[in-house]
């Protein structure tokens, strides 16, 4: 930058306000979220009584295993267990 | 294992490149960090220089970091990580302006560009950003506090157990250090 006035420097602060706390505590969450999303499609794949549950309820389904589920893991296990 | 994060140096003085080969070799820690340091630029870009809705840049968002983890393995240069985010962004941007009818083909050329001068701005934004990491951490508050996060005085005397008679002096004299810091006039000792 060629010029740092304050003005110019308040303006530049105000520029990146923080993202929405929910948003940016998900994306860091990601690699734990993954761990998480591959561990239930083995389990679910190598367990047909553990895959009926999933389908029958899957909330309920991924507590008992152990897993939260968060938005992201629900969406990605309805992508790949529900046609 | 990442090493613990008093060995790891500051966040401010690790570079990108540092920090991307240590999410590409499994750090829960470098991986958060990364996105730390970097949501509030994925989110501006889709807000400001694109000016979509809440709900696309929700999506957006969530679409970016998404892509970023999946596709960090094959990032040529790490030293270019922060351009081929705004790159990654921008293209998610598009595309869902495009989904919603917003733009057609053709004037995608033209969002492209009424964008840029938005990015350069962010890009510019971003390197104060950068800078501010380098000033005391009351400073640090202080400023973010008051111009990002838009909290009066009384806000920021509360939560940081200061009069709020204080607040404004402080502010003034935190920005002109951070000024001073930009234009390089003066070492790394801030007042706070």
């Amino acid at each position: 930058m060629e010029r740092h006035d304050e003005i110019h420097l308040a303006a530049l602060l105000r520029a990146l306000p923080p993202a929405p706390e929910g948003l940016v505590a998900a994306a860091a969450a990601l690699p734990r979220t993954r761990r998480d999303l591959e561990r239930i499609v083995v389990l679910a794949e190598e367990d047909a009584a553990f895959r009926a549950a999933l389908l029958d309820d899957l909330e309920s389904a991924l507590r008992v295993a152990g897993v939260e589920p968060e938005p992201t893991v629900v969406q990605e296990i309805r992508r790949r267990f529900h046609p | 294992m990442p090493p613990p994060r008093d060995e790891q140096g500051s966040s401010a003085s690790q570079d990108d490149a540092a920090l991307v080969a240590r999410c590409r070799a499994g750090g829960d820690d470098a991986w958060a960090e990364l996105v730390e340091r970097y949501s509030r630029y994925v989110y501006a870009i889709a807000v400001q220089a694109y000016r979509l809705s809440e709900h696309d840049a929700d999506d957006v968002f969530q679409e970016t970091f998404v892509r970023v983890y999946d596709r960090l393995g094959t990032l040529r240069d790490d030293d270019a990580f922060r351009p081929w985010l705004a790159q990654l962004t921008r293209r998610l941007c598009l595309d869902r302006l495009r989904d919603n009818g917003r733009v057609e083909q053709l004037d995608e050329a033209d969002a492209a560009a009424e964008a840029a001068n938005e990015l350069d701005r962010l890009d510019e934004a971003l390197a104060v950003r950068d800078a501010l990491g380098e000033l005391t951490p009351n400073c640090r508050e202080i400023l973010d506090r008051f111009f990002a996060c838009d909290e009066s005085y009384r806000t920021i005397g509360a939560a940081l157990d200061l009069p709020a008679g204080t607040i404004a002096s402080r502010i003034s004299r935190c920005l002109r250090t951070l000024r001073e810091r930009l234009e390089g006039r003066k070492p790394a000792a801030v007042e706070s």
